[in-house]
């Protein structure tokens, strides 16, 4: 049966390949396939083993990938106003079979933050930001920015308590901005000509995060798209980047 | 399962009591206030910074992680205010963090002492198999699978047992007390404490970022690239991993385990009081110099009443990296360059700065350096 799986043209024209045994159809494998030749075909042997990397990175990618399926599932359920947000995240436990979309995405989001650490504390500890991957630790720390980005903004989103407080605190550090936060120094010693304040409540740091100046529908409507499509296309090119300057700077680095 | 299991001990009673756990519990919550503990985390920084050959050894680090284990999650059952903050579902990440960052420093120290051994006798490491490659189908696609469906069923697990929190429906006009951020900014929220939002919100999450990405660029020593080394980098791995473990990672546990109500310090083992009122104390430098010092009142000057605090960050900051690159970091000056070193200086001064107001805070209860209302500029 499997053999004749494996006969037919449909099946063929998928796998250009025998069944990976032997180092010509293992090569071929990684090769003629999109995802698996981010890799390339052989790598030194130190770079891989667990104790070097900690798959840490890979985990990254990994996790991100879930959070975006489970991401998408949940955008399904979920309308970004004050008067549905709430009772959507109740709803979504209540009446969603398999009631853990929510679950995975968010003890997901937390395990990335843990990772992308962890991650980046190897990079610094085997010296990889060193030449000639210094550009690639510089995409490294623009997606370590994102990706808490993508967790503050996320937070948000149930519209509980717990959510607008939370991003009330942060954005409260907008306000606090120099010369741009109305809270913050040296922002009252901007004029305009004669005397009118270049910096207001409505033009502020603050302001321009949130749509408002408090936490309010235009805040969950602005973070909702920064969330869902804006900071997840960034980080998706960027980590595009990353992969293959991973590759353009000599693989996984190791001892000379 | 699990769940009913830690559940077992959340009557508002702990499990267990008596005279002697009472008084332990009391003697941890005195030693755990910042200003005791986290000189006690900087010493533990510096001991594990030290004698990484001997505590990675593996009976050592194991013995280490039970003492951990035992006192972290035993103490759920001593105690019931510990109990609630361990387990409140969002705080969990927070464990998960602490065993998996334990793991995996303990993996790298433990390779850099491999190496480090190895290089002292002028052997080649371990690693050094240039020529060694492996096909990536399987060996390296085989791990990753591994892995994945690791994380996966981690993942579902962690989703069945612990239900995402929500809480009441937002209600703009009546905020939580404690309000707090999301947890990987706690340690942010708790610098709040020392400085000004200004400080603490902007300008130290925009130096880490700067910091960070010029990194590359100032770390000139060609050595440990590729491989995990102490002794090659020692000061490169101190600043770094004081900033990452003690600055960052510790004041998060801080924030999220330990600042309860009106951002009061709580034992772990003290009720959270949100009645407790905490009177501030805190004196700024100008009070110290014209109230104190000179027995005056303080100018109406701005400039003039805060000419130390202006005088003593001018020094700070302009002035102590260039007398580092002419004393103790000569060499570094030489080997870096003045651009490389100046950059160095000025996020290492910076970062700096910060343990040294946390030590003025606790021994004068000095409130800013320079206080400036009229600028909102407090430093
Ligand atoms: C979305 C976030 C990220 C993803 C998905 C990701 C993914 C990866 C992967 C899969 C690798 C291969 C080796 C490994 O697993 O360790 C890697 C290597 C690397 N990463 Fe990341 N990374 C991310 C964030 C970061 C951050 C925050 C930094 C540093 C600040 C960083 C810097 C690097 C560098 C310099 C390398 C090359 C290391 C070497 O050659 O040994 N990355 N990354």
């Amino acid at each position: 049966m499997l053999n004749y799986i494996r006969s037919t043209q449909a099946w063929n024209s998928i796998f250009r390949h025998g069944i990976p045994r032997d180092r010509r159809t293992r090569v071929m494998a990684v090769m003629s396939n999109l995802f698996l030749h981010l890799h390339p075909v052989a790598v030194r042997k130190s770079g891989i083993r667990l104790s070097f990397t900690w798959c840490m990175g890979g985990l990254t990618f990994f996790l991100f990938l879930a959070e975006t399926i489970s991401g998408v599932l949940l955008m399904f359920y979920y309308r970004p106003v004050p008067e549905y947000a709430y009772a959507d995240i109740i709803g979504l436990r209540a009446h969603v079979t398999l009631g853990l979309l929510r679950e995975i995405h968010r003890w997901g989001a937390h395990a990335m933050i843990i990772a992308i650490w962890l991650h980046m504390m190897r990079v610094f500890l085997t010296g990889s930001y060193k030449p000639p991957r210094e550009f690639n630790w510089g995409v490294g720390v623009i997606l370590l920015v994102l990706t808490m980005l993508m967790s503050f903004t996320g937070y948000l989103l149930p519209w509980d308590q717990l959510a607008v407080w939370a991003i009330t605190v942060g954005s409260n550090m907008g306000k606090a901005t120099p010369f741009m936060g109305m809270a913050g120094p040296f922002t009252d010693m901007l004029l305009l000509p004669g005397g009118v304040p270049l910096v207001t409540v409505k033009s502020d740091a603050a302001y321009l995060l949130l749509a408002g100046t408090s936490v309010g529908e235009n805040a969950l409507m602005r973070f909702y798209v920064l969330h869902c499509i804006a900071l997840p296309l960034v980080l998706a090119v960027l980590i595009a980047i990353h992969f293959w300057r991973i590759r353009k700077d000599g693989g996984i680095s190791g001892p000379m | 399962m699990i769940h009913s299991v830690l559940t077992l001990g959340s009557g508002s009673k702990p499990m267990f009591t008596n005279p002697a756990i009472e008084s332990f519990k009391s003697f941890v919550n005195q030693i755990s206030v910042p200003e005791f503990s986290l000189p006690i985390f900087s010493v533990l920084f510096i001991l594990m910074m030290v004698y990484y050959r001997k505590w990675t050894r593996p009976v050592v680090s194991l013995a280490i992680l039970v003492v951990f284990c035992v006192f972290y999650f035993g103490s759920m059952l001593i105690d019931h205010n510990y109990l609630l903050i361990i387990q409140k579902p969002d705080n969990v990440p927070i464990t998960i963090m602490l065993l998996s960052m334990m793991l995996c420093l303990w993996m790298a120290f433990r390779n850099a002492a491999i190496n480090d051994a190895c290089l002292e006798v002028g052997q080649p490491l371990p690693d050094a198999d240039r020529e060694d490659k492996v096909l990536v189908w399987p060996d390296l696609v085989y791990t990753e699978m591994i892995c994945m469906i690791l994380v996966s069923v981690i993942l579902v697990v962690w989703s069945v047992m612990l239900r995402a929190p929500l809480e009441s429906p937002a209600n703009p006009a009546g905020p939580p007390n404690p309000s707090k951020a999301p947890w990987y900014f706690l340690g942010l929220q708790e610098m709040l404490v020392y400085f000004d939002p200004w400080i603490a919100g902007v300008i130290l999450p925009g130096l880490i970022v700067t910091g960070l990405i010029v990194m590359p660029f100032i770390d000139t020593n060609p050595k440990g690239n590729g491989y995990y080394t102490v002794k090659q980098r020692p000061f490169a791995i101190s600043v770094w991993m004081f900033g990452f473990l003690i600055l960052w990672v510790v004041l998060i546990v801080f924030g999220t385990f330990l600042r309860g109500p009106n951002w009061n310090f709580f034992g772990p083992y003290e009720y959270w009081d949100s009645h407790l009122q905490v009177p501030l104390t805190n004196i700024n430098l100008s009070d110290y110099f014209w109230i104190f010092g000179l027995g005056k009142a303080l100018p109406t000057n701005p400039f003039m009443r805060e000419f130390l605090g202006i005088i003593f960050m001018a020094f700070w900051i302009l002035v102590l990296p260039v007398i580092l690159a002419k004393t103790v970091m000569r060499r570094l000056f030489e080997n870096m360059g003045s651009m490389r070193f100046y950059i160095m200086a000025f996020h290492l001064v910076i970062l700096a700065i910060l343990p040294v107001k946390m030590v003025l805070r606790w021994v004068f209860t000095l409130k800013y350096f320079v206080y400036l209302p009229e600028y909102n500029l407090n430093i």
